[in-house]
């Protein structure tokens, strides 16, 4: 225990060290502490809040105040609905059902086997696309609830899109979800094309 | 010094006093929540709404942040500031329906109905006890955890902390749950509290206290 | 390259970088926005690269990966210099026939083309696009000619010779009148004068003389990325903005505040300020001018709260991101409490503009209150949703139907929601108003940050309220009264609308509750919350009365109140819903008409989206 409390701490220090050291960056180190744990846990929380000379009930204030953050563990692999209006517009609400359907918990929550994190987010700034469903930090547009168990059991043929490190996320690891059959679907065309 | 209207009368105040302070400096009552003498101005509960009347235009501003200006004229107890008070005493009632204090100022502005759901939070999250630990007990055992409707006052993780010196500061400045509302056992109430003008309709949040008081109503305070 | 010390070093270093590049030599710009990126463009552009290096090519073609070009709806986009010719739709299949029929040959691609729905014929050159020759590109235009992280390439447009003028021709209080003059107004939404904010923080005193710049690329609206855009494809322009701001304003320090959830645009910008660093075009005695200022990059943590300003402020301190009142302006007291200026992106962008054209130039374009252009993301049901480049006082109808393209699928025009949540819904009665700040206010919207979301038929205005006000009690931070308890309260008043529970007397009740909590907040989100609730109901009325007393959509969208239905007559007894249906509500036998059982039907929709016959009709 003490031994994880110490490699805690020291993974805490890289990052308080990497970000300056002072008050103004609090936000990014809990940032990287994330990215680094895949959540905040206690003992990194403490550990920030003596070294940048803090209030702990201040870190833990903005810990909890912002979306970004989480307390509790996340899946392996995190998938993301975007709601911005341009989504919601095109009817990114039942892409979320749908999801949450065919993974079992609400958006905001962590699968019993701890393998998938659903989110919401409040836009990704990809409205063109909408709606936007992204999958450890691979963008998938054009998305309709007949859509997502193609995504998240990962046959659906898509141009692989840039992997842009999305800061609270683990790199990619390959999914082991069971591929479940699912019968003739409709081949994924775009609106309009000819 | 600077010269204000408040109400019609003249005001004088140094430059750096708020509306409110000012107010009260000629005897003008204000009703306030999150306000406190000694602590810094927070401007959060929006009780203490007055009229800022610009030309032909006016706005509503928190007269305890408000800070005097020359020339500025200000109304305390226009329809529009009483309907907005009574609103978001509604709103608080709504969220924390056993606390004597608003009940009180429910009472003195003749609200009797709540017409939102009841969803208690037994908090009016005006943040004087944060403000207190921090500024006065310069602890800092207590703050704001969360956001929105599920902002609250916590302490780290939900356990005790270490800053806390149990002081008990933050229980003796609160406003709103120093004691709830018990008129159902009357012994225990606090009553001569919420007087009305009238025998009043049963509020529907509260606990008949005018059936337990007598017929003819309340006395008028 | 070596530092700059002076303005001679500067002009040397671009003429340098001007001479190694043949204006005739072929260049293929691949965009490479958010919304490309989506559609594969990286991959377009790696076998771009593969291929050109197979036929040995490399050296004599370009090959750029610039920022977002802006017609995201025909993305992957590339561009081949110099006659601009332009693809849309490109696959990494296309690669190799590209560079040999275009690059090689010189033909074009037929197929790779923009058919212009209007003529049906195909356009070759860019700059002829209907949705690019009908803007005014001044900002959003050079974001086609740059690799965001190469500095070079902003210095080939001519960046940062704005800034050598400030520095060495012009005193702090000019540029400040200069802007002053030109009327810029902030482009983050509240549309201030920037000017006399500039003005405000560079006279209100300062203990210890530090002052602050900030940019604030917090862009928490919802259908808005402009701000994203102009950071991840020339974060140049804003950073040569807040130096020449910096330097007007007598600010040392300054911030660029970027929202989490833009990872590229972080990774961008700071590349960007690590190349002006090392060029000596921030840091100590910038190019010789003695004059001191650096940038640093702070991510927020997700809150739509901290675009506003005080709070945005609050977390830069590591504070949670509670507004403060604003009768002490910002420009007076602000980060740390010393004076600080605040601007939004797009604002700062505008800046080297003026300085290098003149505030006169600058304020012959727009109308007499608002100056310049302004970047829209035209986005929703419009047939050619990106981001759009006006000038202010463009008609909301040459936006949406001759830049936009019109609403796709042959649907009607319903409303255009502008200013995200804190703006409302502008409806066709409207369109032919004028764009810019003083007019969208009166229409009882907002200009707002520049999202443009264009609503049709299907859209429920009870509906897109009640999105509004769901995504505002989420982002609200709690602190006040009316905004945190009325908000949600609101929200409940309209889900009971939308779940057809709801009475006239809930309706009045909307209202009175709409006013108190505009009145009464604390912050701009409180005050200006009930707009979408408000600018519905003005404009929308017969549709909440319709939920309410004939308990009907008329949209066809609340779930509470519609019905899926099989249409006996086009059922061919196919079977498919019954697949698809993830409750079990459809069933029927092979080739018999189907039914939906009404108690288990979920009305998701899957069932009518891949109906071919047409059977599936709600009511």
């Amino acid at each position: 225990m003490a031994q994880e409390v110490e490699s805690i701490q020291r993974k805490v220090d890289a990052v308080v060290d990497r970000n300056g050291g002072g008050r103004d960056s609090l936000i990014s180190v809990l940032q990287d502490v994330q990215s680094e744990f895949r959540y905040l846990p206690e003992g990194a929380l403490r550990r920030v809040a003596s070294r940048l000379r803090l209030p702990l009930i201040q870190v833990f204030g903005v810990a909890t105040f912002f979306r970004a953050f989480s307390l509790r563990p996340r899946g392996k692999h995190l998938v993301t609905v975007c709601l911005g209006t341009a989504c919601h517009v095109r009817g990114a609400q039942k892409v979320v059902e749908e999801a949450e359907r065919q993974l079992g918990v609400k958006a905001g929550e962590t699968t019993s086997d701890m393998k998938y994190t659903l989110e919401t987010v409040n836009c990704l700034g990809a409205c063109a696309l909408g709606p936007i469903l992204v999958l450890d930090s691979v963008y998938h547009g054009q998305m309709n609830p007949g859509k997502v168990k193609e995504v998240l059991t990962g046959s659906l043929a898509v141009a692989p899109p840039l992997r842009m490190k999305h800061p609270a996320v683990q790199p990619t690891r390959k999914l082991s979800v069971p591929r479940k059959e699912y019968g003739k679907t409709k081949v994924n065309r775009r609106p309009g094309t000819p | 010094m600077i010269t204000l209207k408040i109400d019609g009368l003249p005001v004088t105040a140094l430059e750096g006093t708020t509306v409110l302070e000012a107010a009260q400096s000629v005897g003008i009552r204000i009703p306030t929540l999150c306000n406190y003498e000694g602590l810094s101005p927070y401007g959060a509960c929006r009780i203490c709404l007055v009229e800022l009347v610009r030309g032909k235009t006016s706005r509503l501003e928190a007269s305890c942040t408000l800070p005097v200006a020359q020339g500025m004229t200000v109304i305390t107890n226009s329809e529009k500031v009483k309907h907005a008070r009574k609103v978001i005493l509604e709103l608080l009632l709504a969220s924390c329906p056993n606390s004597k204090t608003l009940q009180d100022m429910a009472a003195n502005m003749g609200l009797n109905k709540v017409r939102f759901k009841v969803k208690d939070r037994n908090c009016i999250l005006c943040g004087l006890c944060v403000r207190m630990c921090a500024s006065q007990m310069r602890s800092g055992g207590i703050g704001f955890v969360g956001r929105g409707t599920s902002r609250r006052v916590s302490t780290p993780f939900a356990s005790h902390p270490e800053e806390c010196r149990n002081c008990g500061a933050c229980e003796w400045v609160c406003p709103a749950c120093e004691r709830a509302c018990t008129a159902g056992s009357l012994k225990d109430a606090l009553c001569g509290g919420c007087q009305n003008r009238e025998p009043v309709q049963t509020c529907e949040i509260c606990v008949k206290c005018s059936e337990s008081v007598g017929p003819k109503g309340h006395k008028v305070f | 390259m070596a530092k700059l010390r002076s303005i001679e070093d500067l002009e040397h270093l671009r003429n340098r970088i001007l001479k190694a590049r043949d204006p005739r030599k072929q260049i293929i710009t691949v965009c490479g926005g958010t919304g490309c990126l989506a559609c594969g463009a990286t991959k377009v552009f790696e076998t771009l690269r593969k291929e050109l290096a197979k036929k040995r090519l490399g050296n004599k073609i370009g090959l750029k990966f610039t920022g977002c070009h802006g017609f995201c709806e025909r993305g992957p986009l590339v561009v081949v210099y110099p006659e601009k010719i332009m693809y849309q739709r490109v696959q990494p299949e296309d690669a190799n026939e590209l560079i040999e029929k275009t690059i090689q040959k010189k033909e074009i691609i037929e197929r790779l083309l923009y058919t212009d729905p209007a003529t049906g014929k195909k356009i070759v050159y860019e700059h002829e696009v209907p949705f690019y020759a009908k803007q005014t590109r001044l900002i959003f235009g050079n974001n086609g000619l740059i690799e965001p992280t190469k500095i070079e390439d902003y210095l080939a447009i001519g960046g940062y010779s704005a800034l050598a003028k400030v520095l060495f021709e012009m005193k702090p209080q000019q540029i400040i009148d200069e802007v002053k003059k030109a009327n810029l107004r902030g482009r983050g939404g509240g549309g201030f004068p920037a000017g006399r904010k500039w003005e405000e923080t560079r006279n209100a005193p300062s203990r210890d003389g530090i002052r602050y710049v900030i940019c604030n690329a917090d862009e928490g609206d919802p259908g808005a990325y402009k701000d994203r855009s102009l950071v991840e494809g020339n974060p140049h322009s804003v950073l040569e903005g807040m130096i020449i701001g910096a330097y007007a304003i007598g600010a040392t320090e300054g911030y660029f505040y970027v929202r989490n959830e833009y990872p590229l645009a972080v990774k961008n910008v700071t590349i960007a300020i690590d190349k002006c660093r090392k060029l000596g075009l921030l840091g100590k005695n910038i190019l010789g001018s003695h004059f001191d200022f650096d940038i640093k990059v702070s991510r927020g943590g997700g809150a739509f709260i901290c675009g506003e300003s005080t709070a945005l402020m609050a977390s830069l301190e590591g504070k949670i991101g509670e507004p403060r009142f604003k009768h002490i302006h910002t420009a007076i007291r602000g980060l740390w409490n010393r004076p600080s200026n605040l601007n939004n992106v797009e604002t700062w962008a505008n800046v080297p503009l003026i300085i290098n054209r003149g505030a006169k130039w600058y304020s012959t374009i727009g109308t007499g209150s608002s100056k310049g252009t302004k970047i829209f993301s035209l986005v929703g049901k419009v047939k050619n949703t990106g981001l759009v480049e006006v000038p202010m006082g463009a008609p909301l109808r040459k936006i949406v139907y001759e830049i936009g393209g019109g609403l796709r699928d042959g649907k009607k025009f319903k409303a255009v929601q502008t200013g995200g949540p804190s703006g409302g819904c502008i409806p066709e009665s409207l369109l032919d108003m004028p764009v810019d700040y003083e007019k969208m206010t009166e229409a009882g919207s907002m200009m707002g940050s520049g999202g443009m979301i264009v609503m049709d038929e299907d859209t429920c205005m009870v509906d897109i309220a009640r999105y509004f006000l769901n995504f505002l009690t989420e982002e609200s931070c709690g602190k006040c009264t009316p905004c945190r308890e009325g908000i949600d309260r609101m929200l409940d008043i309209l889900n009971s609308i939308t779940g057809g529970s709801a009475t006239m007397e809930d309706l009045s009740l909307l209202e009175e509750l709409a006013g108190v909590v505009k009145e009464a907040s604390l912050c701009q989100l409180g005050q200006t919350a009930p707009n979408p609730v408000l600018s519905t109901l003005n404009y929308f009325r017969e549709e909440y009365v319709a939920h309410i007393q004939e308990k009907r959509c008329p949209a066809r969208v609340c779930k509470a109140l519609i019905n899926f239905e099989v249409d006996p007559e086009n059922c061919t007894g196919c079977g498919k819903c019954v697949k698809i249906c993830p409750s079990g509500a459809a069933s029927g036998e092979k080739k018999k008409p189907h039914r939906i059982d009404e108690k288990k039907c979920i009305k998701c929709g899957l069932c009518r989206d891949n109906c071919k016959f047409n059977a599936i009709v709600v009511s």
